[in-house]
């Protein structure tokens, strides 16, 4: 039963991935598909967390936290990417 | 290691010591260092006709790639020694010759020695030699010197062109020939020549006899000059005199008649050799000597009629094939004995005439004959020398030419006696075109001879006031016209030493061991048929000779364009500018063909491979179950790898390419790989981070956002690829055989290796190197992409990368 419960779940998250997807795809300006983008970071956290437990095992969990940082990242260099056009700024002074 | 094998490779040592002689001895002339050795070498081969008069060979091997069945192995027989006497006797005199005729203050005698002493060695082994694979090479080295001889004067374009010609030529019949001692080999398992010939009926019955024998004529043909290879010879002619008189008169060009004669044991007894051999030697002589007598040049003159007398030589070895069929010998071998005694008269009296026009050509400064005339008197020993060398060149009395002419119509007139290979109905070409080549060959000698000394002394159109040459120059003129005279009259001193041998070597099966070829030559058999037609030569060659003003128009009757020159110019050319087109044609310096190349090749290979090996068998055996979860993160994947294909922007496209990457890592989430699935994550976001800023820095001018344009063919080859990959995969999986080897691992991963996490152990434990390496690869990458932006080094006036 509770297996089934995360099958479902795990059904949902990807139908929601892929809904996402569609929006990065048609997303009409950048910052949609980057927030787009974003999203399926969280969903790929939500789903690796319930592929575990599925599993029945705890070695994914370096991957959620991971995944929790790279999307973090990724998210603000593309922010920062769109905003200033680079994303590593150096020689302040100039 | 014998005497006999240091004799063929001494010229090559000496060839070691000339360069420091030439440099540290420079008073004395280097050629008289170099004189010694042929004068040695001749005269130790000269007692050696005892041997090979009674029958005897001798044999001996120096072993040099066993295991291959490659051996220096010497071997000498009448035709071997004949052969080498000619080469160190006319070598011995072409380097007296040569001392007199170079300068020893304006030219670089130590290169033209090494050269000629490499020629020497590389001859004598040619002809001394007994297996295939050293012979080649021993061929090959006399093209290389000839090569370098022709182009001694490096600094004149014709000499360079010769040169390039002649290499081009004689190393393309080369190649052929070490095809057909391939052939020959893989028939009879062996690279011996005497091998082979006990092995003749196996190689009559096998199917590689015709290739195999039309290989090694041709290798024979382009080096003796037959028609229609002939055409480097009177191009070699820019090499100094005596060269042409040693390498394009005496030696190199018969050394393709030597190998005519070696393998006419082997494949004599068939009618294409007879045909082939006697046709294309009768044509090539007719040819050579209606073009000689055009020319201008004396030593064109000469280079044609060297084609033309080979070409007789090889025409009554052709013919005497005939004699392998009749029981009566005599009848037929007379052609080979006339050829093999030609071959003496020609060298005595081409090397004779050779060295005249060198004499000519040193005192005048010209060997144009319309410059030239009333030299007579002034140089009457020249004069001497080059009326017995042109009466004997044309066959008159009572020079040996005229002997071995009467020998070579006896032999054409017996051929129309021959009753197989169909010779009947043409067989009464041979004597009709032997007697016209002769006219011909008439008349250029006496325009040779006349031209030059009769007529009027005109002084002014020399570069130097002409007269007789040193004494030095004339003393191997003077040797070859006296042996030319000599051998007229005592012809038979000749035929027991050395034409009874030769022949004995060219023909081993035809006699008994204790039978003799009866071999006698006589200067006068009676009124017969021959007498008739030199007599007829002689009237016909002398009206032709008055009158040829009026009939020098029949030359303007060949175009200029259908030369066979010309057509090797047009080959060459177009062989030149047709690879240039093809290769332009497809290295179009678009990377984009390229990989369409690639990948259209990967798919013809791939797809060839699968249906010839039958790749298509696939199972659904001991797959897994696919469940909805996968389906839909499968279509995800999809939809973003096609959302990059098809992506307006770059942008777009990076952040699609983003997509398929997270969803690979949790792909390896579900198939249960944490560390895969990390890494992934972590190279994606960086990789996508680059991306970006690759994309920033893209040019300003050219940053229009465009489309990508559709292109069938790129959309059936990326189709292609994917499918034949898919197909593979399918393949591979469905019809796997072994268990892998993971078990093992998983089950030793925590005794042997100290660890639990499998993946980790085998990365730095059971498959350390691996590692290893791949750290070395990142650190490359890293220095490298540190390099190129720390140092930018700017080439001045090109656009660097």
């Amino acid at each position: 039963m509770f297996t089934l419960i995360l099958q479902i779940a795990l059904g949902i998250m990807a139908v929601s991935t892929l809904l996402y997807v569609i929006r990065v795809i048609k997303g009409p300006t950048v910052p949609d598909r980057v927030v787009a983008l974003d999203a399926i970071g969280i969903n790929l956290i939500a789903m690796t967390a319930l592929v575990s437990i599925l599993l029945n095992t705890s070695i994914f969990l370096d991957i959620i936290l991971l995944l929790g940082i790279l999307s973090f990242i990724g998210t603000i260099a593309f922010s920062k990417f769109l905003e200033k056009g680079e994303i590593i700024e150096n020689d302040r002074d100039r | 290691m014998q005497l006999l094998h240091f004799a063929i490779l001494s010229p090559f040592v000496f060839a070691f010591i000339i360069p420091f002689l030439a440099k540290y001895a420079k008073r004395v002339h280097t050629g008289w260092f170099v004189l010694i050795l042929p004068v040695l070498l001749f005269i130790y081969f000269l007692p050696m006709i005892r041997m090979t008069q009674s029958g005897e060979t001798l044999r001996s091997v120096l072993e040099w790639i066993p295991s291959l069945g490659i051996n220096f192995t010497v071997y000498v027989d009448g035709l071997g020694l004949l052969f080498a006497l000619l080469i160190t006797g006319i070598g011995s005199l072409v380097t007296l010759y040569s001392i007199f005729y170079l300068s020893k203050e304006k030219e670089q005698l130590g290169s033209f020695y090494v050269y000629l002493l490499m020629f020497m060695g590389a001859m004598l082994g040619v002809v001394l030699v007994d297996n295939v694979m050293v012979l080649y090479m021993f061929w090959e080295l006399t093209s290389l010197s000839s090569f370098l001889l022709i182009g001694y004067w490096y600094k004149r374009e014709k000499s360079r062109y010769g040169a390039a010609k002649s290499l081009l030529i004689t190393v393309s019949g080369g190649l052929c020939m070490l095809g057909g001692f391939i052939l020959l080999y893989l028939i009879t398992d062996s690279f011996s020549i005497r091998e082979m010939i006990n092995q003749v009926q196996l190689i009559a019955g096998h199917d590689l006899f015709i290739p195999a024998m039309i290989l090694i004529l041709l290798g024979a043909f382009t080096k003796s000059a037959q028609f229609p290879f002939y055409i480097w010879l009177p191009d070699a002619m820019e090499a100094p005199t005596p060269v042409s008189a040693y390498l394009h008169s005496a030696t190199m060009v018969k050394a393709g008649i030597y190998v005519i004669a070696r393998f006419s044991p082997i494949f004599a007894f068939s009618a294409q050799w007879f045909w082939i051999v006697s046709l294309v030697g009768i044509f090539t002589m007719v040819w050579g000597s209606f073009h000689a007598v055009k020319q201008t040049d004396l030593k064109s003159i000469l280079a044609f009629s060297t084609v033309s007398q080979l070409g007789m030589i090889i025409s009554m070895l052709g013919v005497s094939a005939a004699a392998l069929h009749y029981g009566h010998t005599e009848y037929y071998t007379v052609a080979a004995m006339a050829a093999i005694f030609h071959l003496i008269n020609h060298a005595t009296f081409k090397g004779s005439l050779f060295m005249a026009v060198g004499i000519i050509d040193h005192e005048t400064g010209t060997r144009d004959v319309r410059k030239l005339g009333g030299l007579m008197a002034i140089m009457p020993i020249t004069f001497t020398i080059s009326l017995i060398g042109t009466f004997s060149m044309a066959g008159l009395p009572p020079f040996n030419g005229f002997l071995s002419k009467e020998m070579f119509f006896t032999s054409m007139l017996r051929v129309t006696h021959v009753d197989l290979f169909n010779v009947q109905t043409w067989g009464a070409l041979f004597p009709v075109l032997a007697w016209a080549g002769s006219v011909f060959t008439f008349i250029y000698s006496m325009k040779l001879l006349f031209k030059t000394f009769k007529g009027n002394y005109q002084p002014e159109k020399l570069e130097k006031q002409a007269h007789e040459a040193p004494i030095g120059m004339l003393i191997s003129p003077v040797i070859l016209v006296a042996l030319a005279v000599s051998l007229f009259f005592f012809p038979n001193i000749l035929s027991y030493s050395l034409i009874e041998p030769a022949m004995n070597s060219i023909y081993p099966t035809l006699l008994d061991s204790h039978e003799k070829f009866h071999v006698h030559i006589s200067q006068w058999h009676g009124f017969t048929a021959e007498v008739l037609m030199t007599l007829g030569i002689i009237v016909v060659g002398t009206i032709g000779y008055l009158t040829m003003n009026r009939w020098k128009g029949i030359y303007k009757l060949f175009p200029s364009k259908l030369t066979l020159n010309r057509l090797y110019e047009k080959l060459l050319t177009i062989m030149e500018k047709g690879s240039y087109r093809v290769t332009k044609q497809y290295m179009t310096g678009f990377l984009r063909d390229y990989l369409l190349y690639i990948f259209a090749g990967f798919i013809i290979l791939m797809s060839g491979a699968l249906v010839l090996k039958g790749g298509f068998s696939f199972t659904t055996e001991g797959m897994a179950k696919i469940g909805i979860f996968e389906m839909i993160l499968t279509l995800v994947m999809i939809s973003a790898t096609a959302a990059t294909v098809f992506a307006r922007s770059r942008l777009t496209a990076i952040i699609s390419l983003g997509v398929v990457g997270y969803t690979l890592a949790l792909f390896f989430v579900i198939f249960r790989a944490p560390d895969l699935a990390l890494t992934q994550l972590v190279i994606e976001t960086i990789s996508v981070a680059l991306f970006l800023l690759c994309f920033y820095h893209l040019p300003k001018l050219r940053l229009k956002k465009k489309t990508r344009t559709f292109r069938m063919t790129n959309f059936i080859i990326a189709l292609g690829v994917g499918m034949i990959v898919t197909l593979l995969g399918i393949a591979s999986s469905s019809q796997r055989t072994k268990d892998s080897i993971a078990s093992y691992f998983t089950k030793h991963s925590h005794d042997l290796g100290g660890g639990d996490n499998v993946v980790n152990v085998i990365l730095v434990d059971f498959r350390g190197f691996d590692t290893m390496f791949e750290i070395t690869v990142l650190t490359i990458a890293a220095l490298g992409i540190f390099s190129m932006i720390k140092t930018k080094v700017k080439e001045e006036g090109k656009s660097g990368e």
